[in-house]
């Protein structure tokens, strides 16, 4: 499976998910500047964390004027997977590829330490390889995460059961329904604020976050060997 | 045109104007005589920065001097961007500390963050790609608002722009004592690794070359203080009022990533951040150590602001720019590389041969100037030194401390915001951004793993600033051993350090003195423990209203940790082991936490400390670390063996310990005597530890979740649970912020 | 030529925490009149004259750009300026 990191100007996670990837998953893995135009040769893509544009004006909002989110989109319309964390999740809020907005979090602060994920949903290409509810460590590090939607998305939200991961322990910023990560409607778009890619490696604390990747992998195998 | 509102140069003569900017009469003279004519504005202008302290270290070279600067694995030493030290496998770690504690004290957000900006690109000029981030803060007690507001918004500010580059904020250290209540401390430090082959230098050889701007443009921040007072220029010099620097972290990343590109390029020549003094000590710096001159056209300098004069955009200290010397005709390269990151790389000038720094502007030259006069030849003072009469009173003074409930004390001491958790600080640090952090902020040293090998590197801030003021030349011995200890307790070897000397003013016999034997004792702890100073800052005239902050030399630390099985922790790993201390406690109590707790104030002896002994301990313990028998290991520091024992089980899950101690025992439990370890042993390596290691053993790691101290006789002199000790310690800092003064 | 200010301020029903602790703050400080504090963002523009309209363009690059309409209200004030 081929993944593609894209690299906005700013972004600052691009070199941990790509060896999250390399070293760990055992994957092909390439970065991907922002100004491309073509991700048909990728199978996955994923957008890291950072400050793209520095998040003047809002976090996201001047990197979804990317070249590369039409590509983005069109890799998203065609099923593929496509994960963003933490500013790449603000991005594909900012996008409108998953709903609802990000605000400050709740003690204004940047926040950076581990946190606990209950997995709501394991029906997903993103988490197939969790047990439902399992409770899972990954670190957190973000100052605006504290996710917001209206009602009517949020009942339909819960309903399709786009919520992939709730915070467990504490909601550490203020988050709406301790919203961690959410999905699209068909399933292949993933945003969430926790970064897996910082918990692939128990050297560095946890590797709780491997599963996710896995995941990914395992539908794609599953799917091409089933279509070729 | 603005420039004709300049003072002529004979009005900045006859009204000794060049004053306000911090020049004397006699350095004036010395001016006039270089050029042989009398100096316009712009190159007295440029002359009072260069010959100021931060550029010039004029008041600290002489002290400077004794620093031992050389060994076997250094590969670059001060003078430099920053210092550089070979750790094998053709790689190398560039690092080195600064201060902003000025800009700081005015504008606490900017001043921290614009620090931290400084000092990231002093390590990527090296060509260095920075791996971490480290910092030492110190402000007045955490109960005024004032020290508050500083407090939050220089935290904040390091973690804006740190985050926001994406290097993690791996370890420092924050202290609070009233002596900084006017004149908080921010010193930050920036770790890099490089590829021996990709060191650069700040070298402007090879005349016809051409000198590229290349970052943000040029705007009115922050240039010095002194402007003209005569009274018709009001309006004018209000419009033009320096302006807070105000840093750009997405500015800095991409300038990053591009500078890192560009120096595997051949068509680079020399490369130099635009810091303090911006254009002119680049310029300078650059042309003098190749041993030529430069030539620069300022019309061609991408300016921020309109209409500004020469003066201006020499001394403007914007941020985030960088100044480049590329081979003739391959200036369209370097654009191009620039351009992919959205930044302008802009050819300003020349190298030349005659050894001259020499602007235009608007065709005419506005200033020329000898580069050697400007970098290397500024005026150098010996300063006069007297031992302060407090010193001699506090040798005479044998403080012993009268503690009446141990457990009591023990939970203050915790509380106290010193040795409280500083969570409240790093949670706000991106630690983990390049995933290589592997012993994070809260243990001795902080540990950064090097991909792609086995090894990783330990690194730590430490100052006791209150030994050194008690006893600087003891104290500067402390403050190196202690880095030294926080970096062998974490598994590495120590490799070099670079330091922060801030300082009162120097102009005070009393304070030259501190700086004098602070850097005796600092020198005399870095041979004996083999590690030279490789790069370092000195900030004086730390003052307000004539009251000077405690003398405090930062060290900063690099040690080597050659495989990543020798990571330790202070924290205790399961019940059952062994606990074991290394050294004996005496009755030292001058400058110690107990003595702040009680006293209010410190006064007396600092602690005592023997270099060899601590050499030897060190090596012993080190090779403990490293045959695998080390569960955890922790220094004793500030609060004594008590406060230790807590700290290895703050973060100890459900863990406790059983100890037992003789002797004098607030002696045993609070005094901070040096060169001591606490480390625990898993009981199958009892019999090789003690071989390699001579320690006592005073107890066992429990599972009981409480900390037992007993005296000889079994009865409990402390007996707390560690929920209650942890619930206290992590509180303090917030509980204080949150108060209402 | 158009001088522009466009007020961004977080929607109503939308927790502010900056305004929560800046009315904190106040109150601390004995303003306890003040009944709530919204804290946004003021930007000015200069908008050059062409032939569409200057209120739908404000309009349109508030919705793409200026606010996230999700969480973030807007309003904006045109005023025509005479360049010398």
């Amino acid at each position: 499976m081929k993944f593609a990191v894209i690299v906005f100007p700013g972004s600052n996670c691009d070199v941990d998910m790509y060896h999250a990837i390399k070293d760990e998953l055992g994957e092909e893995v390439a970065y991907v500047w922002h100004d491309a135009d073509n991700l048909d040769e990728f199978d996955g893509i994923l957008l890291p964390g950072g400050f793209s544009y520095g998040d003047y004006l809002r976090s996201g909002a001047i990197a979804r004027f990317s070249n590369v989110m039409k590509a983005i989109q069109k890799a998203a319309d065609e099923g593929k997977p496509v994960l963003g964390v933490c500013n790449g999740f603000q991005i594909l809020l900012e996008a409108g590829l998953l709903p609802g907005a990000m605000r400050r979090n709740n003690s204004l602060k940047f926040i950076c330490r581990p946190v606990t994920l209950r997995v709501e949903n394991n029906e997903t290409m993103f988490t197939s390889l969790y047990e439902l509810g399992e409770v899972i460590t990954i670190p957190i590090a973000h100052g605006e995460g504290n996710y917001y939607c209206d009602e009517e998305t949020l009942t339909k939200l819960i309903e399709n059961r786009q919520i992939i991961f709730r915070y467990h322990d504490e909601n550490p910023n203020g988050s709406l329904e301790n919203i961690a990560g959410i999905m699209n409607e068909t399933g292949n778009v993933l945003g969430m604020m926790p970064h897996p890619e910082r918990a692939v490696d128990a050297l560095l604390g946890s590797a709780d976050g491997l599963k996710l990747f896995q995941s990914i992998v395992k539908y794609w195998r599953v799917k091409h060997v089933v279509t070729s | 045109m603005s420039l004709l509102l300049e003072p002529s140069p004979t009005t900045i003569k006859e009204e000794k104007l060049y004053r306000e900017m911090g020049l004397t009469d006699e350095e004036f003279a010395m001016v006039e005589r270089i050029l042989g004519r009398l100096p316009n504005y712009t190159e007295i202008g440029i002359f009072s920065v260069m010959w100021s302290e931060h550029c010039s270290y004029k008041n600290s070279k002489p002290v400077l001097k004794k620093f031992p600067t050389e060994g076997e694995h250094v590969l670059q030493g001060p003078g430099e961007g920053a210092g550089i030290v070979d750790i094998g496998d053709g790689l190398a770690v560039a690092f080195k500390i600064e201060s902003h504690n000025h800009p700081s004290a005015i504008e606490p957000y900017q001043g921290a963050a614009t620090g931290v900006g400084g000092i990231i690109r002093d390590v990527f000029s090296m060509g260095a790609r920075p791996i971490a981030l480290l910092n030492s803060l110190r402000f007045g007690e955490l109960t005024s608002p004032r020290v508050k507001y500083l407090f939050e918004h220089v935290v904040a500010g390091i973690a804006g722009y740190g985050n926001c580059v994406g290097i993690p904020t791996v370890g420092g250290e924050v202290q609070f004592d009233a002596a900084y209540e006017g004149n908080p401390l921010v010193n930050a430090m920036c770790v890099g690794l490089i590829r021996h082959e990709d060191i650069q230098r700040g070298v402007a050889s090879g005349v016809g070359n051409t000198v590229m701007y290349v970052g943000a443009k040029t705007g009115r921040d922050g240039i010095h203080g002194a402007t003209f007072a005569s009274e018709e220029l009001t309006e004018a010099s209000e419009a033009k009022r320096p302006a807070v620097q105000v840093g750009d972290p997405f500015m800095e990343k991409l300038l990053l990533e591009a500078c890192l590109e560009v120096v595997k390029s051949d068509a680079l020549v020399g490369i130099q951040d635009m810091g303090a003094a911006g254009l002119t000590s680049s310029s300078a710096e650059m042309a003098s150590k190749a041993g030529v001159g430069i030539e620069m056209n300022l019309d061609l300098v991408p300016q921020r602001e309109a209409g500004m004069t020469p003066y201006e955009m020499m001394l403007s200290e914007s941020q985030e720019r960088m100044l480049l010397v590329v081979k003739k005709g391959r200036e369209q390269e370097i654009c191009d590389l620039f351009a992919k990151y959205g930044l302008e790389a802009k050819a300003i000038g020349k190298v030349t041969d005659d050894k001259m720094l020499r602007l235009y502007f608007h065709g005419e030259v506005v200033a020329e100037i000898p580069v050697d006069a400007l970098a290397k030849d500024a005026p150098v003072y010996h300063k006069p030194s007297a031992e302060p009469a407090y010193y001699r009173e506090f040798q005479q003074i044998d403080y012993v401390p009268h503690v009446e409930n141990y457990e009591e004390t023990l939970l203050s001491l915790l509380a106290q915001p010193t040795i409280a958790s500083k969570e409240w600080v790093y949670d706000q640090y991106d630690y983990m951004v390049r995933t290589n952090t592997v012993v994070a902020p809260g243990s001795d040293a902080a540990v950064v793993r090097i991909r792609g090998t086995k090894k990783a590197l330990a690194m730590t801030t430490d100052c006791n600033s209150r030994y050194i003021y008690l006893d600087p030349e003891t104290g500067g011995k402390i403050a190196v051993a202690e880095a030294a200890r926080n970096v062998v307790c974490s598994g590495a070897k120590p490799l070099a350090i670079t330091d922060c000397l801030n300082f009162g003013s120097p102009e005070k016999p009393e304070i030259f003195w501190q700086l004098e034997k602070a850097v005796d004792g600092m020198s005399a702890a870095c041979r004996t423990l083999a590690t030279p100073v490789i790069s370092g800052n000195v900030s004086l005239y730390n003052e307000t209203n004539g009251e000077a902050v405690y003398p405090t030399p930062v060290v900063g630390m690099v040690g080597l940790v050659e495989h990543l099985d020798h990571v330790t922790t202070q924290t205790f790993k399961q019940a059952g082991d062994i606990i074991y201390v290394i050294g004996e406690a005496k009755q030292e109590f001058g400058g110690s936490e107990l003595q702040k707790l009680l006293e209010g104030r410190i006064f007396g002896k600092a602690p005592s400390i023997d270099l060899e002994v601590e050499a030897q301990r060190q090596q012993a313990l080190l090779a403990a670390i490293r045959a695998g028998v080390v569960a955890s290991a922790h220094d004793v520091a500030e609060g004594g063996l008590s406060v230790a024992l807590a700290e290895c089980l703050m973060n100890a899950n459900g863990l406790g310990a059983k100890v037992t101690i003789s002797g004098d025992l607030a002696a045993e439990l609070f005094s901070e005597t040096q060169s001591r370890f606490v480390v625990s042993v898993k009981k199958e390596h009892q019999a090789t530890f003690e071989q390699l290691v001579e320690a006592k053993k005073i107890g066992e790691v429990t599972d009981e979740g409480t900390l037992r101290i007993e005296n000889e006789h079994g009865e409990a002199v402390v007996n707390l649970s560690v929920e209650q000790m942890r619930s206290v310690w992590k509180g303090a800092i917030p509980c204080l912020l949150k108060s209402k003064a | 030529m158009y001088k522009v200010k466009v007020y961004v301020t977080l929607r109503e029903n939308v927790l502010d925490p900056q305004g929560t602790a800046v009315k904190g703050a106040l109150h601390s400080l004995s303003y306890r009149e003040v009944q709530d504090v919204r804290i946004g963002k003021f930007m000015e523009l200069v908008i050059e004259k062409s032939e569409r309209n200057v209120e739908e363009i404000v309009r349109e690059m508030c919705e793409k750009l200026l606010a996230n309409t999700v969480i973030e209200d807007y309003r904006y004030e045109i005023e025509e300026v005479v360049v010398q």
